[in-house]
């Protein structure tokens, strides 16, 4: 049985039970008491998670939640003002420059919008973390660049191009390729649907599956695209806006498998589902009038 | 009436006063930050100095790294430096020739157009070049690499952005600028020459003769030594306001003009403190030196 269906009978099992414990016994990832603030602006207040060894924890809420925030200090990329990450019983904010980077070949990212090294064609870019971190003969990475680009459904004729000459699904998925080259434990994707057209998206949500299915992964997923939450969460984490908050409400609004979420009793939880704005302009506008 | 209108008066002048006085703690409070800002920022330059040089001395660059940023910084800058060396020492001969005529010290002018270029115009002028053409250029590459999240991406892949794109960046200011100096003086030095002797009629032999007996080693080891703080200066500040830039296309445009802007005036303010430096080291060395006159 596949990790993928392993967990999927899981979820059956557990739809009808009481909401999810977010407490695992030995979580890969454990975010303990997360703060983040940016000058006098904080975005994150207090979030607390576990991600166990295996699973698709889908990350949601509105633009500027928190998401990508919390996804980069995950990988060390932003550090918590307090609070820690523990990562495999590594405390990512105690670790020096050298062990943060060796923790950091652990994980893959997909960026947002690829984030992939203009100056480089398609094959530097996806050879790049195997010539930084692997001893391989040019021979072996050339295979291994190919192998990869090939899982992500590219043509052999991308290699020499540059990000430039490329589609934003063609530069997603070699983004992918990229952060598959060294067979990372951990799958970090920033939005990785978004902007892109429907077929493409269905795309990416099949590579999130299939690379799940093919590689014993942990993977986290930021996204706004309830399409790519119903096909590929284990477990959904809501965080919501902390100017929409009271100074007691806790940051993260739902914490279950996806299948709850249409049905959770807090109405701001429904409206994201479904997209319904409510009287949110009507907020705006007001807001805006009293600034 | 009286009695109201010096109360009147005496409120105004009250208000005026309460005024002034907030007007006065408001200066001082935006002194106070402004000073703040600057601590902090140059607190903030020299920790990303210091991790950087951690980089430095720890791990070797590799070369795929090091060969654009030294093709970039010396092959590229080298024709620019070349053509206005040329033309400063040119503009100097130029701009002596009437003093010196005037006290009939013409063929003197070799003296002072070559110190001036030892000492000063060559470093300084290689040195602006360089913020001008690559530091400029380096901060708006990375201010873009980091608007576009590719030195997160970098990090992501367990690379360290100081040690991959920083310090190569740093090795090829510091390595080549004393060579840029070096052809920045020289051709001044040919240029003043051709000049004074082809267009002012000096005489070859004494404007040569007055060159050397007035202009050593030393001169030349004043202008390469000043030249190697003004080369690391440059890649310090640039690379910092490229990583350092604000999201958007003015964030970037912020970045390159802050890179060049900074270095401009960190190499004028070094220029005087090595200036005065390296003149007090000359004096304890020879104090009975020749003089010009």
């Amino acid at each position: 049985m596949t990790e993928r269906s392993r967990l999927k009978r899981l979820a059956v099992a557990v739809s009808t039970q009481p909401p999810m414990e977010n407490t695992a016994p030995n979580p890969l990832i454990d975010v303990r008491g997360l703060h983040v603030r940016f000058g006098k602006q904080q975005v994150l207040r207090d979030v607390s998670l576990q991600i166990p060894q295996g699973q698709t924890l889908v990350l949601i809420g509105e633009s500027g939640c928190g998401k990508t925030v919390l996804l980069k200090s995950i990988i060390g990329l932003i550090y918590p003002t307090q609070g820690d990450i523990v990562f495999d019983g590594n405390s990512m904010s105690q670790l020096k420059d050298r062990e943060l980077t060796q923790q950091r070949i652990r994980f893959g990212f997909v960026f947002q919008n690829a984030a992939l090294f203009d100056s480089m064609t398609v094959a530097q870019n996806v050879a790049f973390p195997l010539k930084q971190h692997r001893q391989h003969s040019d021979a072996e990475i050339h295979e291994i660049v190919m192998g990869r680009l090939r899982e992500v459904g590219l043509p052999d004729n991308v290699v020499r191009k540059k990000p430039a000459e490329l589609s934003g699904g063609m530069r997603k998925r070699v983004g992918l390729a990229r952060a598959l080259a060294l067979s990372p434990e951990v799958m970090l994707y920033d939005e990785p649907t978004t902007g892109l057209d429907p077929i493409m998206t269905d795309v990416i949500n099949e590579l999130i599956i299939r690379t799940r299915e093919r590689y014993p992964v942990t993977s986290v997923v930021v996204t706004h695209d309830m399409r790519t939450v119903r096909r590929v969460a284990d477990r959904v984490v809501m965080l919501y806006p902390l100017n929409r908050l009271t100074k007691t409400e806790p940051q993260v609004l739902y914490d279950n498998q996806a299948e709850h979420l249409e049905k959770h009793d807090d109405e701001r939880v429904r409206q994201f589902v479904r997209g319904e704005a409510g009287a949110r302009l009507q907020e705006m506008q007001r807001e805006t009038y009293v600034e | 009436m009286s009695s109201n209108f010096n109360t009147a008066n005496s409120a105004g002048n009250g208000g005026l006063l309460a005024r002034a006085s907030r007007g006065i703690e408001d200066s001082i409070a935006d002194l106070g930050s402004l000073s703040l800002e600057w601590v902090a920022g140059f607190g903030s330059i020299a920790i990303f100095f210091w991790r950087m040089l951690g980089w430095l001395f720890t791990r070797r660059p590799r070369m795929e790294t090091l060969l654009p940023s030294f093709y970039q910084v010396g092959v590229l800058s080298l024709p620019v430096v070349a053509l206005t060396g040329t033309f400063i020492g040119m503009v100097l001969a130029v701009q002596s020739y009437a003093q010196f005529r005037g006290l009939g010290l013409e063929t003197r002018m070799g003296a002072v157009i070559n110190m001036a270029l030892f000492r000063e115009l060559g470093p300084v002028l290689a040195a602006t070049m360089l913020a001008g053409r690559v530091g400029s250029a380096m901060a708006a590459e990375l201010g873009t690499m980091r608007v576009t999240e590719q030195i997160d991406a970098l990090a992501s892949m367990g690379s360290n952005p100081l040690h991959y794109l920083v310090v190569p960046r740093f090795l090829a200011c510091l390595l080549l600028i004393p060579a840029l100096t070096i052809m920045a003086v020289f051709m001044g030095v040919v240029g003043g020459f051709f000049y004074s002797t082809y267009f002012l009629d000096i005489d070859t032999f004494h404007y040569l003769d007055n060159s050397r007996k007035f202009v050593g080693a030393y001169d030349l080891f004043i202008g390469v030594f000043k030249s190697l703080f003004f080369g690391m200066t440059i890649a310090v500040l640039s690379c910092y306001r490229g990583f350092h830039c604000r999201p958007g296309a003015e964030g970037v445009g912020q970045a390159a003009t802050a890179a060049f802007v900074h270095s401009f005036v960190a190499i004028i303010v070094l220029d005087l403190f090595l200036g005065i430096l390296l003149d007090e080291i000359h004096q304890m060395i020879w104090p009975n030196a020749v003089s010009l006159l």
